[in-house]
């Protein structure tokens, strides 16, 4: 039996169709993934993204832990300021990647992936000896709502959440406070689509209420309720890596491309991710092709010369640029940019190229 | 709720199939077309190819996935509907009209479902 978000019935009621995701029931779309995609692109789309895991670490020492149980310093976020994170095994793979915000000096709140939940919670858990600090799992207190898109900040604006002063200067990776329903949420200036967005979260009990008022205001800025599917054909776009595609204990930070997300610190779980590895270790590329059809993950990927050289990650036909666009882990001497490649996509070969990720950018306002 | 239309028949991958005389008319059923979400590639085999039941003939991809059409009939292949392929969104908007795939003139007759069957099938 699948777990129901909060939001459950407002999907069933917008005539959602389900997927199961890391154990819940999860909108995949409401009408179209092509028109969804497209919104966040060019207006603004709204997910529950509920089902992600909210960890929170309180105590004196929550700094200095967390600098040792994860893969950068985290000691010195200022409060209200978010930073992407790796919690890495000993070894240096990647068991989660995760998003820490501190909300005060003695208490940060990592966001953790849905399906990795149990796997962080444990491995945070683990890590707390000789620190004051204590680790809870607070995934079911809390829901999720992004808004994601260019007219993302007037529909924030304008539903009914009482905005902290500094909602209007916000920058990307910070987070403020409001007031809904007389209660607090936490709204954060982050996202996985490649566009500017906010990510608010809320309590179980407020999560209802609040996706109404947005779903609302929403449908005067040309918003759409958008599902799972084109969350992934957006991340992708952005060249954003999906944890059990393009990050697992197989990869190391360096060969996922996430090197800088590593830094070197008197002690932390995963130091050996610091190394750059041998120099034969595939790497993370991205792949452009022509015509329609998409490579996918599984789909070997080989040099024009006929040697299996790596393996596809994700792929689809991308939705904003029209061509197939894909990630693969591939042997480095065939990474360089404009190198041409064949994947097979069952049985036949489609000629790609070596592009630089991200696909996409969305040109940044001048404000 | 997905549409299954009495007048046709249906298979289990989720295929329908209109017979006229010895010409079978062929597509994805509603059901299989919000299953792959927005049809975004039809290969389709060509004119005048011979098809063994059972066989993979063509692909209908979306954006997350790929469904292959599976010939649901023997013969040969008389036409392929080539606006699908320049329109693949043609598949999610009409399925059982404008969106239909292939016309095979068969030599043997189908084992195929009726609609309450397939109804049945996918639960509806």
């Amino acid at each position: 039996m699948s777990k129901h978000t909060p939001l459950h019935a407002a999907h069933e009621r917008a005539g959602a169709s389900f997927t199961d995701f890391a154990g819940y029931d999860m909108p995949v779309r409401y009408e179209s993934d092509l028109v969804e995609h497209h919104a966040v692109r060019e207006s603004a789309g709204m997910f529950d993204l509920s089902h992600m895991a909210e960890i929170s670490i309180v105590g004196p020492g929550a700094a200095d832990f967390l600098d040792y149980a994860l893969s950068n310093r985290l000691s010195v976020l200022e409060n209200h300021q978010a930073k992407y994170s790796l919690l890495l095994s000993a070894e240096g793979g990647v068991i989660d990647d995760l998003i820490v915000y501190r909300l005060s000096s003695e208490r940060y709140l990592i966001v953790a992936n849905a399906a990795n939940r149990d796997a962080a919670v444990t491995a945070l858990g683990q890590r707390t000896e000789g620190f004051d600090v204590v680790v809870s799992d607070e995934s079911d207190d809390w829901a999720l709502i992004a808004v994601q898109g260019p007219h993302s900040r007037a529909i924030i604006s304008a539903a009914g959440i009482d905005l902290s002063e500094d909602f209007d200067e916000l920058r990307y990776y910070r987070m403020t406070t409001g007031t809904f329903n007389g209660e607090q949420v936490l709204i954060a200036r982050t996202g996985y689509t490649g566009e500017d967005g906010y990510e608010v979260y809320v309590s179980d009990a407020n999560a209802q209420a609040l996706w109404d008022e947005l779903d609302a205001t929403g449908a005067n800025h040309g918003m759409r309720l958008c599902g799972l599917a084109c969350r992934d054909t957006l991340r992708l776009e952005a060249g954003m890596p999906l944890y059990g595609h393009e990050l697992s204990l197989d990869w190391t930070p360096h060969q996922a491309g996430l090197g800088r997300a590593v830094v070197a610190k008197e002690s932390f779980v995963g130091m050996p991710a610091l190394e750059p590895g041998p120099a034969d270790a595939p790497i993370l590329v991205g792949l452009v092709g022509e015509g329609k059809r998409a490579p996918r993950a599984g789909y070997s990927v080989r040099s024009t010369a006929g040697d299996t050289i790596g393996e596809v990650t994700s792929g689809a036909l991308s939705p904003t640029l029209g061509y197939p666009i894909a990630m693969a882990y591939i042997d480095p001497q065939h990474a360089d940019v404009d190198t041409e490649l064949i994947v097979d996509v069952r049985g036949s070969d489609v000629r790609v190229r070596v592009q630089p990720l991200p696909f996409y950018q969305r040109k940044k306002a001048a404000s | 709720m997905s549409a299954v239309p009495d007048t046709l028949l249906y298979t289990k991958d989720h295929e329908w199939i209109a017979i006229d005389g010895d010409i079978a008319t062929v597509g994805i059923t509603q059901h299989a077309a919000e299953a792959l979400g927005d049809v975004v590639f039809v290969a389709l085999p060509n004119v005048g190819d011979s098809i063994s039941q059972g066989a993979i003939v063509g692909e209908v991809e979306s954006t997350k996935s790929v469904g292959e059409i599976f010939a649901p009939v023997a013969g040969e292949v008389i036409e392929a509907n080539n606006d699908v392929v320049s329109a693949p969104d043609t598949v999610n908007a009409d399925p059982y009209g404008a969106g239909w795939l292939i016309k095979v003139r068969f030599t043997q007759q189908p084992d195929a479902l009726d609609a309450a069957a397939y109804k049945a099938l996918i639960g509806e």
